[in-house]
């Protein structure tokens, strides 16, 4: 049977998302910024998205601002408070184990003369509390630290973490990019301190194409795109009415019964932990249980290279993710892994299983059967 | 302003009684990759010259491109075409020329002038003269040079008049299709599209085969050499391209023989596999990206055992190029980018530890007997599955 898991890639529309897109593209299509009754109408959808979104964060409407996606949530975060708080100080810290576009965002950083500081990590992939506390100082600007880590799980100490840098200095801008937390954990980013937070629709059955920045009202952060004007001038560009209601449909969903379903994923990740602990030769990285992220476990494996094993697990339709590809041609070792201090030869043998409210118990049982069966003719051809 | 262009070729210009051969095939290949962009265009034959003219809007840029991955084109000059209405209306089409190519008017010219038909009323020597001197009238910053010009200034008499006085280089060769049909096994790599482009610059129309292993190589792995294959169709016109599955194959042979035996009797049975495919569909010969001691299994002993199966001859293009030769041209042809994508191939899965690099024939023979029970059966199996696509731009 298909067994999709590789839902922090990316995941499966919802049929209710689908039909609210499709009326966006077809009832409502006007160009929201437009000043007759179609652009109106528009305009509408896209104030009841914010007003739901906002609602279910408990901030400010106006403090939603629609992008792109994940990534450009986060540019438009690190770009855009690092420039209009320069005068304030020089130095942002980071993690070493957060997403390209944040660590590829703070390079850019670097290279525009910021000082860049990205802080070490347990081996279970949690932010080294004393690391932060030594690195943090009056003159920092701005920390980002990831609220679920998308290769391993792990889930930051958020409200810890704004403690620590408030303590040193309180108009500290901190970010956390929540892309494969929201809809799994509910974050009330008033509650934590949190003042910019970046969300991704197609992690949570909403198209891609869309997500959102949440701002804090008073947090300084200057535009990295220029047009129109639209969103107050911080992010112009006509609104993607069809994704941003496709969006808010998603999220809606994921908060309706929202302890039920998060219960459900840590049910079906216990039963794949459990599975995988059976098999010979193979260790979780992270902590297996409720200690990280519901959705996301990943996996090393003795002897085989994951890009092998991810297609011979494909031909058995279970469909997952390498976390690092290590081909002879060229190797991509994830600095994830690296900041983990994974074994050498678990870098490029490490597969990523992660699951969704679609995703089935059935499922689950696929792929451990997949592994069960493939994993010993592997090591026997491919073998090191 | 250029209506037409003058395509130059050489090597094909001294084939004796079969000259209208070539000339056909490169005409047919001219015609050919025009079809793919946006235009008219028709292609001409007139006492040894190939004129490509155009019909009303077209992209100059464009053509120009198309017309460098035309093998045999050793030139293209992009030129105007003007009646015969005698010297006087010459020398001004050809003043109207020179101002509007060249808008700085301070360079050493010489006009070569031509006659191919010889009444005209003045003959090269005086053509020459009288031109050069009314464009000195014309820009007195010119100057004449007749040694080393910055620029000739062509004019052809013929039924009528060709001015030109640049030559685009071309990329050389002989025209697809004037020399037969090869093989190519295409891996994936940097070296066998290179390979393959030299081969088809050659005049030798292109097929290909490609030895994939699912699930141990990806379906982004076969796309990749679908691409390459593209690519190199961009040069040698459509190429049929053969998807062979070698993943029973590999494995029967990594169950029955010595592990650091592996690659080398793996790419005899490539090497037979694509010879059955060549005499299957009409190609004289093998083409694969080989170069001396580039890996274990292209030293000169890996390559005399792989040769060995083979009755039909394997050409090497690339036998005696260092890496960075080859890249250069993959460079230059555009295969390169693609080439060098990182997803595993079936050489660098099954691949042992320390394979051998000098195999004994008798030991590999010897080897290759425990594959008896099976192999041919495997063999048939993967003939009768591959499947067939084309590759064309």
């Amino acid at each position: 049977m298909e067994a999709y898991l590789d839902n922090s890639a990316t995941t499966k529309v919802s049929e209710r998302v689908m039909e609210a897109v499709l009326a966006a593209m077809t009832d409502y299509y006007g160009n929201p910024s437009a000043m007759h009754s179609m652009g109106v109408r528009a305009e509408n959808k896209v104030r009841e998205a914010r007003e739901l979104l906002a609602r279910l964060m408990k901030v400010g409407e106006k403090e939603i601002y629609f992008t792109s996606g994940g990534t450009e949530a986060n540019n438009m975060a690190l770009i855009g408070a690092a420039m209009a708080n320069r005068r304030a100080g020089n130095r942002i810290l980071t993690t070493q184990i957060e997403h390209a576009s944040v660590s590829n965002t703070m390079a850019y950083l670097k290279e525009q003369g910021f000082d860049i500081v990205a802080l070490p990590v347990d081996s279970y992939g949690q932010l080294q509390m004393q690391a932060l506390r030594e690195a943090m100082t009056e003159d920092t600007i701005l920390v980002s630290v990831m609220y679920v880590n998308n290769e391993i799980g792990a889930v930051e100490p958020i409200e810890e973490i704004n403690h620590v840098i408030r303590a040193v200095n309180p108009s500290v801008a901190f970010h956390v990019d929540a892309i494969q937390a929201f809809g799994k954990y509910k974050i009330y980013p008033k509650r934590l301190g949190i003042d910019l937070l970046s969300v991704s629709g197609h992690k949570l059955h909403a198209p891609k194409g869309v997500g959102f920045l949440y701002k804090n009202d008073h947090v300084k952060v200057k535009p990295i795109l220029f047009g129109g004007g639209q969103q107050d001038g911080l992010r112009s560009g006509t609104l993607n009415v069809p994704g941003i209601v496709g969006l808010a449909v998603a999220a809606e969903e994921s908060y309706t019964d929202f302890d039920e379903k998060q219960k459900r994923l840590y049910n079906l990740k216990e039963l794949f932990v459990t599975g995988i602990q059976k098999i010979e030769g193979t260790k979780i990285n992270g902590y297996p249980g409720r200690e990280s992220a519901p959705h996301i476990v990943s996996v090393s494996f003795d002897g085989v290279r994951s890009e092998v094993l991810l297609h011979v697990l494909e031909e058995q339709e279970v469909y997952v993710s390498a976390g690092s590809a290590c081909s002879s041609h060229k190797a991509s070792i994830s600095p994830t892994f690296k900041a983990l201090g994974l074994e050498k030869k678990s870098l490029d043998a490490t597969l990523r299983f992660s699951f969704s409210t679609f995703t089935t118990e059935q499922e689950i049982c696929s792929a451990l059967e997949a592994l069960r069966e493939t994993l010993p003719v592997l090591r026997k051809v491919t073998g090191r | 302003m250029y209506k037409a262009f003058l395509i130059k070729y050489g090597e094909i210009g001294i084939k004796g009684k079969n000259r209208y051969m070539f000339e056909d095939a490169l005409i047919r290949q001219i015609e050919y990759a025009l079809r793919r962009i946006e235009g008219s265009y028709t292609v001409t034959k007139e006492s040894g010259r190939i004129y490509v003219d155009t019909e009303g809007e077209y992209d100059y840029d464009e053509v120009i491109h198309t017309l460098q991955h035309v093998f045999g084109i050793v030139g293209i000059a992009p030129m105007v075409q003007i009646e015969d209405e005698g010297f006087d209306s010459l020398a001004k089409e050809l003043i109207a020329y020179v101002d509007a190519v060249y808008p700085d008017k301070n360079f050493t010219f010489k006009v070569h002038a031509r006659r191919g038909r010889k009444n005209y009323p003045m003959d090269s020597m005086e053509l020459n003269k009288e031109l050069g001197s009314r464009l000195l009238e014309a820009f007195p910053e010119l100057k004449v040079d007749v040694h080393s010009p910055k620029v000739n200034l062509y004019v052809e008499i013929r039924q009528r008049i060709n001015l030109f006085s640049e030559v685009i280089p071309g990329c050389g060769g002989m025209p697809v299709g004037t020399n037969g049909k090869a093989m190519l096994l295409l891996s994936g790599g940097i070296d066998s599209p290179v390979a393959g482009y030299m081969i088809a610059k050659r005049g030798v129309v292109l097929e290909a085969v490609y030895f994939h292993a699912p699930p141990y190589t990806s379906e982004r792995a076969k796309q990749k050499v679908m691409d390459l294959a593209k690519q190199v169709a961009s040069y040698a016109g459509p190429i049929r391209l053969h998807i062979v599955n070698f993943t029973d194959i590999q494995l029967y042979i990594h169950e029955k023989c010595p592990h650091e035996e592996l690659t080398i009797i793996m790419r005899r049975y490539m090497m037979k596999i694509a010879q059955t495919l060549a005499e299957e569909n009409g190609a004289l010969g093998l083409i694969t990206g080989e170069s001396i001691g580039q890996v274990a299994s292209q030293t000169i002993h890996s390559l005399y055992a792989t040769n060995e199966v083979c009755t039909m001859p394997v050409f090497r293009p690339l036998i005696g190029f260092d890496k960075q030769d080859i890249v250069d041209i993959a460079l230059k042809i555009g295969t390169y980018e693609t080439s060098i994508l990182p997803y595993e191939d079936c050489c660098t899965i099954f691949v042992a530890k320390h394979p051998v690099t000098k195999p004994n024939l008798k030991i590999i023979r010897h080897s290759e007997e425990n594959l008896s029970e099976k192999i041919e059966e495997l063999v048939k199996t993967a003939l009768d599955t591959k499947e067939t696509i084309m590759c064309e731009v």
